[in-house]
């Protein structure tokens, strides 16, 4: 009995319905779900306290007890990224109160990011594999809602490719569930992982294992199924993208992590190698994107494809450092990724243009924007002081102790080439001479800056603080590594 | 020209009672027979369908002035209160009850807290169905 860790799922989903009540009241809506989101926050750090002092926290749903009605897990691991979601949420929030416009403020914009934090809330807290199908959905859907929003053409044009390949994967997911469903006879993940182990791996649950792979890999992008993300994230207003950057790939990313770790970890020579070569490409094929462009919106999204390999080779590598590493990297990946498009958005804003060889010079009139992207591109390459260093440092350290040297270095090499490509924007925007039209606009971004500073200090503090934060990220690295932690706690054997 | 459907209006009136009668039927005994708050919220707004059939979107709007966005809000929050309120008798959410009571006419009946959560769900079936209907029934 513990009502807490359903809080984060709870509050999105009452503000959403309060919200739909006062749809014609911006000012209302957006004082509800500022407020709302911050509770959020809250709420998320004391379930992540809670967790670290008492162990794993559940709670079965209508007391039905555990393998027959539906739990929901806070590990470790899941409470981090509530928390970084609630954070992630809050900022984009206060974001989009000056940047969307009001007729799409009108149209329930607001209860839709309720609903996508609800769903993507919901997704990290289950504890059954039917139930993360039902929130994927909630959040999927939502997601169509935020990204059509505006109805402009080029947004009518990707909504539909992206809904095509939800709703083809999200077949493909309630099929795989059906398969094991019928070879298992339960949807819990833990008493799955139980009856699995006593069953021994055969073939036919290694093959649902890489069909679970493809269903995730297409929500979370990697390799050979990311080909519709790069035109989908750019079809929305910013902020949008923001939240999807930061969070939608992050749950498929999530949900490959937790079927790996928890449910399908006995032939990790064959399923866990074809993890890492996948992320493997998923890292050169993100590089090669970002470094390609010279729209600041494209460089940042093919980045997010990068990250996304960078990850899960963490987990496919499966050494202690290495999950521990992925866990470290998926946070500061997060936060890191909802600054960039934020920063990417105010950009946007200033110059009018995502292109980057339209405009030049931006240091000497923003200096303040100029310097807080230069600790976020750092940030994001993985320099010492900055947070992306120690995750990735992990993960190298990790890929080498497992023996495969080949991705760990792609994963070194994958650092410049991210370093690069958000360097070019640095240099080509923000050095050089300023160009004559941008003297006309010089707009003064200043409310749209107060998410960003919270976001890089936040990755700042996370990178300096590293000594502070490593016994959270080390027990939810130690709960993915020994899954028995996880099914005790649910199974209370 | 418009043509005269006398036949099919009068048919109508009769009908819709009928028809949600039976949708009341198939919700109340959702529990313990084939049903529930789902097949029964369709088939109610199967019985409004008709009647804009029948009539048009004025009309319908006219006897039943009713927002069908703050219908499917409200059964939303019906759905959420019957989980929250678990809360205050110390049991995990959406945990439901039920009890027998002695109803002056019916007798003695179960009354299930799971009915307040299905009326949660008929409400927002109603909403959904009838705001696509109706949105893409307005749109020129």
């Amino acid at each position: 009995m513990n009502n807490l860790i359903i809080l984060p799922i709870i509050i999105p989903l009452f503000t959403a319905i309060i919200l739909i009540f006062f749809n014609k009241n911006i000012k209302v809506q957006k004082w509800i779900s500022a407020i709302a989101s911050f509770a959020g926050i809250i709420i998320s750090s004391v379930i992540v306290q809670r967790v670290h002092e008492s162990g794993i926290q559940t709670l079965a749903v209508g007391n039905w007890k555990a393998p027959y009605g539906i739990v929901l897990v806070a590990d470790m691991y899941s409470s981090l990224l509530v928390l970084t979601t609630s954070i992630i949420a809050f900022t984009s929030l206060l974001f989009a109160f000056s940047t969307i416009s009001h007729d799409r403020e009108k149209f329930f914009f607001y209860p839709g990011v309720q609903f996508l934090i609800l769903g993507v809330s919901g997704a990290f807290l289950t504890g059954d594999l039917f139930n993360l199908f039902v929130f994927f959905e909630v959040m999927l859907m939502s997601s169509y809602l935020l990204l059509v929003l505006g109805s402009r053409k080029i947004q009518l044009q990707e909504s539909i490719k992206y809904i095509l390949v939800n709703v083809i994967s999200s077949a493909l997911f309630v099929i795989a569930v059906a398969y094991l469903y019928a070879v298992t006879g339960t949807l819990n993940m833990a008493d799955l992982s139980v009856r699995i182990s006593e069953m021994g791996q055969s073939g036919y649950i290694t093959v649902l294992a890489i069909l679970f792979l493809i269903v995730f890999g297409l929500k979370g992008a990697i390799f050979p199924l990311f080909f519709w993300l790069p035109g989908s994230y750019q079809a929305p207003p910013t902020v949008v993208t923001a939240l999807f950057g930061a969070l939608l790939t992050k749950v498929g990313v999530y949900s490959i992590t937790r079927v790996y770790t928890l449910i399908f970890y006995h032939d990790p020579s064959f399923t866990h190698q074809i993890l890492a070569w996948l992320a493997a490409l998923t890292i050169i094929f993100g590089a090669i994107g970002a470094i390609a462009f010279w729209d600041i919106k494209k460089i940042v999204i093919y980045n997010i494809i990068t990250a996304v390999g960078v990850i899960l080779f963490g987990i496919a590598a499966n050494t202690p450092e290495a999950v521990e590493g992925s866990v470290y990297y998926l946070i500061h990946d997060m936060i890191i990724k909802g600054a960039l498009f934020l920063l990417v958005g105010v950009i946007i804003a200033i110059t009018g243009t995502s292109h980057l060889r339209k405009f030049s010079g931006l240091i000497a009139s923003h200096p303040f924007l100029g310097w807080m992207f230069f600790i976020a591109a750092l940030s994001l390459a993985g320099i010492p002081p900055f947070s992306g260093f120690v995750g990735k440092l992990k993960i190298v350290q990790g890929g080498f102790e497992a023996g495969e040297y080949t991705i760990a270095f792609i994963v070194l090499m994958s650092s410049l080439l991210v370093l690069y490509s958000v360097m070019k924007i640095f240099i080509h925007g923000f050095w050089g001479e300023p160009k004559e039209e941008l003297l006309v606009q010089k707009k003064s971004p200043k409310g749209l800056l107060i998410p960003i500073v919270i976001l890089i200090a936040l990755t700042t503090a996370y990178g300096l603080g590293v000594e502070w934060i490593s016994p959270y990220i080390s027990q939810a690295a130690d709960t993915l590594l020994d899954p028995t932690i996880y099914i005790q706690a649910v199974l209370k054997e | 020209m418009k043509t005269n459907d006398l036949i099919l209006q009068t048919a109508t009136k009769v009908v819709v009672f009928i028809i949600i009668l039976f949708s009341w039927h198939l919700f109340f005994s959702g529990h313990y027979t084939p049903g529930g708050g789902f097949i029964g919220g369709l088939l109610t707004s199967g019985a409004i369908v008709l009647l804009l059939l029948a009539f048009d979107l004025k009309t319908v709007l006219a006897f039943l002035p009713i927002d069908y966005i703050k219908m499917t809000a409200t059964g939303l929050l019906i759905a959420l209160l019957t989980g929250v309120g678990s809360f205050f008798f110390d049991a995990p959410f959406l945990t439901h009850t039920f009890s027998y009571v002695d109803l002056p006419i019916l007798g003695t009946t179960s009354l299930a807290t799971a009915v307040l959560f299905d009326l949660g769900v008929y409400l927002v079936v109603i909403g959904v169905t009838m705001t696509i209907i109706q949105t893409i029934g307005e749109t020129e």
